[in-house]
Order: structure tokens, then sequence, then C-alpha cells
């Protein structure tokens, strides 16, 4: 029971929703629409799973005094902080949850990913090397895409017919193989799941 | 700037600079902006889905609408939280069951429509060499088909196959090459905001 | 050791600093670049354009903030456009940390525009698991948001009057930073058939192209270039992703000379191993 209940409802419900998009009867489409928002409910207390998570493993880093262990208090003030704040003073622009988003959280995280123009800036004095053939054509590739952006005088408008021939012919050609090749996988996935055969996403006995 | 503002501004770009710091070597500093990003950005999340999610969709239908079948979502939802204990964690495949079939239902003839069907019905157009249009339409078909053989693993890549093959991995790093070149566009972007904000705060404070 | 061997063994930190010097300088100097429209982003303006008042269109602001510095300008600019031409506007987000940014861009634009909400537009706000939402406000948006994010209920504001699901939407312009731009085509354009159209981070722009050409999508901005193309085509009068070209203009010519720099003390290195 622990396995074939949950199995059946997963065949079930697959089969349901798959055949439901083809055979949009009234009744069909009212438990469709009944899934969904269900289901919606249930992602509602299963994202406070992640928080739990972060907690637990948090408390027990301080308990265990692992490396850096200090740190981890002020993860937990960050996250009873915007808690109690939200909580108690709402979450309205101006009020005081809205400014720990807007002046800790958001230049945190800007400035985090801003750090990558510089590991690109990086990778690329260190790493991109037209070692090899293919090397060299995405070396090619990119500075062309690159070159877009600089003015270039009377060649500019020659440089912008070229990249954006680049980006709408031999690019849109690659990206579509590989989204089909992902559309396989992923029908293939979904199937193997319906079906019963792939079962880790149930964790073990 | 208000003085508010003046004390606000210089907490963000106190907590930018701790982030930049990382650039010389890992600090305190930068270990204290990354944990404590870690918390707030949970707290927050966890605050949102409270007001945006929790209230509209449980709290209000069940308690002022009197709607109790959505005590049976609830109960699934709830049931998940038995992840956490050994002995219970079983329980957790029934919601995780429900989410999964449902999600993988949905997702197979969306998928085969937008990811197959439809990409290989735009691939398949007019070729030929009379045209520019016509000669980029043979270009595309060949690139996908080509792309497409080299994914295929379940044969030796030699001879012709091989050859094909080949040409899909020059498609490919043909798309590679110009993903990288607007990748750098758009980190660089990122900090161009930040040193934007740097250039502003300081302007407007030390009248620079 | 030669000069090329300690071409490429230089400090990173060198690299850090002639990057972070390519960024801070140009924003001192007062000059401009010329911004080349393209199609893709030209007919998500003549879309707009096309559009008469009182038509509805979805907004989706579904980016955090790591992606505000290219996004949030053509979020900006295009519905500042749809305000000015009375084009009612149904905003959500369906991305964990893009509430607070929607409600930002909401509030400020109503007071700008002197628009009232419930009126001339509705903050529907957040729900998880963005695949499902999308699929149920094509059967009904009370599906997903019986209330909107200041915890209203949708049904006594006028603006929701008459309004079931996608079939009363001109069609939806989705600011994206991550997989639910694939989402908004294979649910919302695969299903039911809205028109879908994307602003997307620099970093995703090139593999959507695809879907240009099978008509998936019928327009596609892509980074602060794309915002620029669509301020320059907007003539907008606050132009933040046009003034941030010059420094795009710089920083790029800097990364091709790392390139072409790190390849020649590569090859010449190279050469001078027996």
């Amino acid at each position: 029971m622990r396995w074939q209940i949950p199995l059946l409802i997963v065949f079930i419900g697959g089969v349901f929703m798959a055949v439901q998009y083809f055979v949009p009867l009234e009744f069909s489409e009212r438990i469709y629409e009944y899934c969904v928002d269900w289901i919606i409910i249930v992602g509602v207390f299963a994202m406070g799973l992640g928080l739990w998570s972060l907690f637990r493993v948090s408390v027990s880093k301080i308990q265990t005094k692992a490396p850096a262990w200090k740190y981890n208090f002020l993860t937990l003030a960050g996250l009873f902080s915007m808690i109690l704040l939200g909580l108690f003073s709402g979450i309205e622009e101006g009020k005081a949850f809205m400014k720990l988003f807007w002046y800790i959280y958001t230049p945190i995280q800007a400035s985090m990913f801003a750090l990558l123009a510089f590991y690109v800036a990086s990778a690329a004095y260190r790493a991109f090397r037209a070692r090899t053939l293919v090397a060299t054509i995405l070396l090619l590739t990119a500075v062309v895409i690159m070159l877009r952006l600089i003015p270039l005088g009377s060649v500019s408008g020659l440089n912008q017919n070229v990249a954006s021939w680049i980006l709408t012919v031999p690019n849109m050609a690659a990206k579509r193989a590989i989204a089909m090749g992902i559309g396989l996988g992923g029908i293939a996935t979904a199937l193997k799941v319906v079906l019963g055969i792939e079962r880790s996403y149930m964790g073990k006995d | 700037m208000g003085t508010g503002e003046i004390i606000w501004n210089g907490l963000a770009l106190f907590m930018t600079l701790c982030i930049f710091s990382i650039l010389y070597r890992d600090n305190p500093f930068y270990r204290i902006a990354e944990h404590l990003v870690v918390g707030v950005s949970a707290g927050y999340f966890a605050i949102i889905l409270y007001y945006t999610s929790f209230i509209p969709k449980v709290w209000v239908p069940v308690v002022h609408e009197h709607k109790f079948y959505y005590l049976v979502p609830t109960l699934l939802g709830v049931l998940m939280w038995a992840r956490f204990s050994r002995k219970w964690s079983w329980v957790s495949r029934y919601p995780i069951a429900a989410y999964m079939g449902i999600g993988m239902g949905v997702a197979i003839p969306v998928t085969m429509q937008t990811l197959i069907l439809v990409p290989l019905h735009a691939t398949m157009q007019p070729m030929g060499f009379t045209s520019m249009a016509l000669f980029n339409n043979l270009l595309v078909a060949g690139g996908v088909l080509c792309a497409l053989v080299y994914f295929f693993f379940s044969k030796e890549h030699t001879g012709a196959f091989g050859g094909v093959a080949k040409v899909g991995i020059w498609t490919l790093m043909v798309g590679f090459g110009a993903g990288f070149g607007l990748t750098v566009m758009g980190r660089v972007s990122l900090l161009i905001e930040r040193f934007t904000f740097i250039r502003d705060y300081l302007q407007n404070v030390l009248g620079l | 050791m030669g000069f090329y061997e300690k071409l490429m063994t230089m400090d990173r930190r060198v690299v850090y600093l002639a990057m972070a010097l390519a960024v801070a300088v140009p924003l001192f100097i007062p000059f401009q670049v010329p911004i080349h429209t393209t199609p893709e982003v030209k007919s998500v303006y003549n879309f707009i354009e096309n559009l008469k008042e009182g038509d509805r269109l979805l907004i989706a602001i579904d980016y955090d903030p790591n992606a505000m510095a290219e996004l949030h300008p053509m979020a900006l600019t295009i519905c500042r456009q749809c305000f000015a031409k009375g084009i009612k506007l149904f905003f959500v987000t369906l991305s964990q940390n893009a509430p607070g940014m929607a409600e930002q861009l909401v509030s400020r634009l109503s007071k700008e525009f002197n628009k009232k909400n419930g009126v001339d537009y509705v903050y529907l706000g957040y729900k998880p698991y963005p695949g499902l939402v999308i699929l149920s406000m094509g059967q009904n948006f009370r599906i997903s948001f019986p209330m909107d994010y200041y915890g209203t209920p949708v049904d006594s504001m006028p603006i929701m009057q008459g309004i079931r699901n996608y079939d009363d939407m001109k069609a939806v312009i989705a600011f994206e930073a991550g997989w639910v731009a694939d989402a908004w085509i294979q649910d919302a354009n695969g299903r039911y058939k809205l028109p879908v159209a994307l602003g997307l981070t620099g970093v995703m722009t090139a593999d959507y192209y695809p879907y240009i050409q099978s008509k998936q999508i019928f327009g596609l901005m892509g980074g602060l270039k794309g915002a620029a193309e669509y301020e320059t085509l907007a003539k907008a009068k606050d132009r933040i992703a046009s003034r941030g070209m010059k420094v795009q203009t710089i920083t790029h010519i800097v990364v091709i000379l790392f390139i072409i720099v790190g390849n020649i003390g590569f090859f010449m290195s190279k050469r001078k191993q027996p």
C-alpha cells in the first residue's frame, strides 16, 4: 500500500490529464480545474518544507559548531526578522519588511550576479582559446555577436546583418535541435513516471 | 535624499561592497552578506507565500466562505511535512504522487505539441537556392538534422554518419558562441546597474 | 619566464580591475552610441501601437532582483506606452522574488499616469507553481487569483467584470529570467493559443529564436540591448537602458581585447615550446 496506491494515483492522474487535453468535455474540464486548483494549494504547503529545512540545517550547524558556524546566526536573524516584520507590519511598499527587501536582499542579490561580469572577463582572458576548429568556431561567433554593440563606422551595417543572420539561422537551428532533444527526453521521462517505471521521486522505504 | 534614504541606501552600498570584496579574496564581510541574504530571502518568500497564497487560497475559502472541500488539498499539503519523519515519511508519497501524476499528465501533450510538432513543422519550410530566404530554410533544416544526428549516441560517429555529426557539432558551436556573446552583455548589464547605483549614491551624498 | 608566459599567468585581479574601470569610467563621460533596432523588438512595439484604448493586456513580471537591470527598463517602457494608450493592464507574478518589484513598478506607474487600481489595472499577485497557474488562468483567472495582491476580491473590481480567461486578453508580455518563459510558450500559447511576447535576460535570448521563427512567440526583447531598442522605438523620456549601452560598448571592446591578447599569448608561448 505504501507504493501501490501512490503509483495508482500517479497513473490515474497522468492518464486523465493527458487524455483531457484531447477531450475537452465539460465534466472533464471541471475535474481539470479542480485538479489544478488543489495542486496549487498542496504546493503552498510544500514550499514550507524548504523553510523548515533551512532552519534545521542552520541550527544543526550551530549546535555541532561546524566550520563558520557563527555566521548561521545571521541566517536565522534574517529569517526571523523578515517573518516577524512581515506578520506584524505588513508587506506594503514603505514598510520595514519591504525596506529589508530593497536595501538588504536586492543589493546583495544584484551584486552576486554582477560578480559574474568579472568572471566572464577572466574566463575570456584565461580559458577562451582557439585550440581546435570547434573552439575557433565558437570564439569567432561570440566575437561577431559582441561586435554588434560596438559602432564600427561603415562596417556596422554589415556586422549587424551578419550577427542577425547568425542568430536567426545557425543559432536557431542549434537551439531548435537542443529543444527537440529536451522535448523528447521530457516526454520519455513523463511517460516513465506515469507508468510507474521511474520511482525515484518517492524516496526509499 | 532625506536622512532616512541616505542611511538605507548607505546600508545597500555596504552590502554591495561586501559582495564585491570577494574579488580581492574571501573575507568575513562577504560571509556576512552571503549568510544574511539566505535568511532574508527565505523569510521574504515565507511571508509572500503566506499573504498571497495561504490566506486567499486556504484561510479565506475555508474559514470565511465555508468551502470545506478545500480541506482535502490542505490535508494533502500537510501530509507533505511527514517527509521529515523517518517512521512516517511514506505518507508524503500521496501528495507527491498527486502532484507528479497531474504535472506529468499535463506535460506530455503540451511538450509534444510545443517542442516537437510545431518546431518540426516550422523546420519543414520551402527550401532552395534561388533566394536567400529559401537558402536559409535549407540551412536551418540541415542544421537541425545534423545537430540531432550528433545527439544520437547509440551509433558510433564514423563514416558518413560521423561526417553529418561533425557538421552538427559545428552548428551547435555557433549556437553556443552566440549564447556566450549575449551572455557577456547580460552579465555586464548587472554590473552597470550596481556601479550606477554606487555613482548616484556618491553624487547625492558627497556631491561628487 | 618569458613575456608571453607572464602574460598568460597574470593575476586575475588585474583583469577584474580592468573590467571595473571599463564599467566605471564611461559612467562619468557623456557620449552616446547608436542603437540598431531589430525586427523581433519592432514586432512587440507595433503590436502594442496597434492596440486600442480599452484593450486588455496581461503583463507577467517574473524576474528577481538579479535580472532587474535588464528587464525593469523594458517593463517600465512598455507599461508606460500601454498606460498612455489607455490599455488596461493585468499584472501577475510567477517568480517568488518578483512580487515586491512588481508592486513597486505598478505603484510608480499608477501615480505617474493617475491610474486607478481595479479600474485601469489590477495586480493579481503571486502564486507558486508557474506552470499550473498559467494553465489555471487559461480556464479562469479566479482559480488561482480569487483576490488581488492587496487582498481585494477580484469580483468586486470593475476591471474584472466580464473577464474570465485568456480569451479576454489580447496577449501576454512576459518579462522572464528563468524557465517560466517555457511555461508561457507551452501552456499559454501551446494549449490556449494566447499570443506571447517575451522580454528576456541576455543570457537566455539566443535560446528563444526558434520560437520566433515558428511563430510560437510574436516578439522577443533580449537583455539591455532589447530594452534600449524598445526605448528608441517608443521615444521614451527616461532612457535607462540606452544610457547603459555606452558602457556595454566599452566593456565589450575590453572583453574582445582580452580574448585577442589571451590567444596571442597562448599561440606565442606554444611556438616557443620545443
